[in-house]
């Protein structure tokens, strides 16, 4: 099949690949531009590892037709650092080990920074709710619920300054 | 119809490692011109902190800072031989291999500095900076990068150690039966609050409280995550997990991996843990290990609860709403059982 030209801004960057018409946006992301930020798990949109931020809006990038992504604005886990700056649920991630293998964390950080940016200060039922689609196999998931309550903690403080 | 709340316990001896064709772990260490270590191991880092615990081992051994070891656990094929990441034997077997290995390495690294310094290998100390100097006398110093650079480009000499931890084969003796399974036992004992509806079969797990006597603990950040990972995961392989939850008829059962049933983050049960350190005689700075154990308290203490709470003593795993519905319909309805003790 001819393979058609996609242009979206990926992480702030104007960006562009030639795609198959029936490739997924994970498919582009990883084997067209070399972000491997979002992890190939199911490939059927159960386990939440490939999640990615299109237009502000939480998405699973392997379900998603890289096509239908045409001027959108596309954020992954490679992105959320500031440079050398962590981001806040970057750096909680860290202190409350939330990471054990490390396989589901783009997506659960991906999930959680959806969250946040539409609620800085969730609950802990926001902050299930928010994660219910990504599955972990290692931590039992209380680690990352803290992480991402301590990282709502520290936004508040940091966008007054 | 109601709710039934029950509370039950379990206790663990926990082996560490196993010995059944002899239990080896090689490790080798070398520094690099650059006075830094790395540390090559087959021993595999699933995210149990395999890396973290036998990178402190080697600082703490070569006597230099954390920052300048770096473990290599990348190729099995030809890394040194490790028997493998199970029966929690990671820590013990290959943390002592490390300290076999590093202390071959500073044997090496104080003779270089020695040379260096025209002084007595006996009478050099380190001081986990980076820093090498006379006992006594910190004026007399050389850095671990400048002897290493000696060695290399200078002495002609590799900074090197290589180490090995054997439990050797035992065997059965042939008049009373008796072996030596192992050196190490870790030791746990956890108890479980759950709720059983005896209309729905569900059960809630409440709350749980464990305590773990793990030997020295060489990371308790790390053992604190694998202990609350390791709880979930019991909690999971006692109520949810199974390839056929359908018995007897698997036809409407799981096809693959995403219909696998496992509890989310909405099913977490708070827990409590304690530490306990006893030092194992054997183990690398007296550690044994968590590994398997997190897991395997939680399956009976809940299987107890749900016995404690209605009354039913499931014997094959996982405890389904649907076993739990048949043992209340086979004993004409739900047996609440003494409760005992307060608040978890």
């Amino acid at each position: 099949m001819a393979k058609v030209p996609v242009q979206f801004r990926l992480n702030g960057s104007d960006r562009a690949a030639f795609a198959d018409p029936a490739d997924s946006l994970l498919t582009v992301l990883r084997r067209g531009l070399n972000d491997f930020g979002p992890k190939y798990g199911c490939g059927q949109g159960t386990c939440g590892t490939c999640s990615v931020l299109i237009d502000g809006e939480l998405r699973l990038a392997c379900l998603t037709l890289a096509a239908s992504c045409e001027g959108a604005s596309v954020e992954t886990v490679s992105g959320m650092a500031d440079g050398p700056n962590l981001h806040p649920l970057q750096n909680a991630f860290m202190e409350h080990f939330a990471a054990q293998c490390g396989f589901c964390t783009p997506g659960m950080l991906t999930a959680a920074k959806a969250l946040l940016d539409r609620n800085p200060n969730p609950s802990r039922e926001d902050v299930i709710d928010a994660i219910a689609g990504n599955i972990c196999r290692c931590t039992g998931y209380e680690p990352i619920i803290q992480a991402i309550l301590a990282a709502a903690r520290t936004l508040p403080a940091q966008r007054r300054s | 119809m109601a709710r039934f709340r029950g509370r039950g316990m379990a206790s663990v001896n926990y082996p560490i490692g196993m010995n059944l064709g002899g239990d080896p772990s090689q490790a080798l260490i070398h520094s690099n011109p650059d006075g830094k270590f790395t540390v090559a191991l087959s021993a595999i880092d699933l995210g149990q902190g395999m890396k973290q615990v036998t990178r402190q081992v080697a600082a703490e051994t070569l006597g230099v800072p954390i920052e300048d070891v770096y473990v290599d656990t990348a190729d099995s094929d030809t890394g040194p031989h490790d028997m493998g990441s199970f029966a929690s034997r990671g820590t013990h077997r290959m943390g002592n291999a490390v300290i076999a290995a590093a202390r071959e390495a500073r044997g090496v690294l104080l003779e270089a500095a020695a040379e260096e310094l025209e002084v007595n290998a006996a009478d050099l100390v380190t001081d986990g900076k980076g820093n090498i100097h006379v006992k006594g006398a910190p004026s007399r110093s050389i850095t671990v990068r400048a002897t290493a650079q000696a060695a290399q480009f200078k002495q002609g000499k590799t900074i090197a150690g290589r180490g090995i931890f054997l439990i050797p084969l035992s065997s059965v003796d042939p008049e009373t039966g008796e072996m030596n399974p192992n050196t190490a036992f870790a030791h746990a004992c956890l108890v479980a609050d759950v709720e059983v509806d005896d209309e729905t079969g569900e059960v809630s797990v409440l709350g749980m409280s464990s305590a773990y006597e793990l030997g020295r603990v060489i990371n308790p950040k790390m053992v604190e995550q694998q202990l609350v990972g390791g709880a979930w995961m019991g909690i999971s392989h006692a109520l949810y997990e199974t390839p056929e939850p359908y018995y007897p008829n698997p036809d409407h059962g799981p096809r693959d991996f995403n219909e696998y049933l496992m509890p989310g983050p909405g099913d977490l049960a708070p827990y409590s843990i304690t530490i306990l350190e006893r030092p194992a005689p054997d183990g690398p700075f007296g550690g044994k290990g968590p590994g398997e154990m997190c897991a395997n308290p939680v399956l009976p203490a809940i299987a107890n609860a749900v016995y404690n709470a209605v009354g039913v003593r499931v014997n094959d795993l996982p405890i389904t709403p649907e076993k739990i519905l048949r043992g209340i319909r086979a004993n004409g309805g739900a047996k609440p059982q003494a409760r005992r003790g307060g608040a978890l």
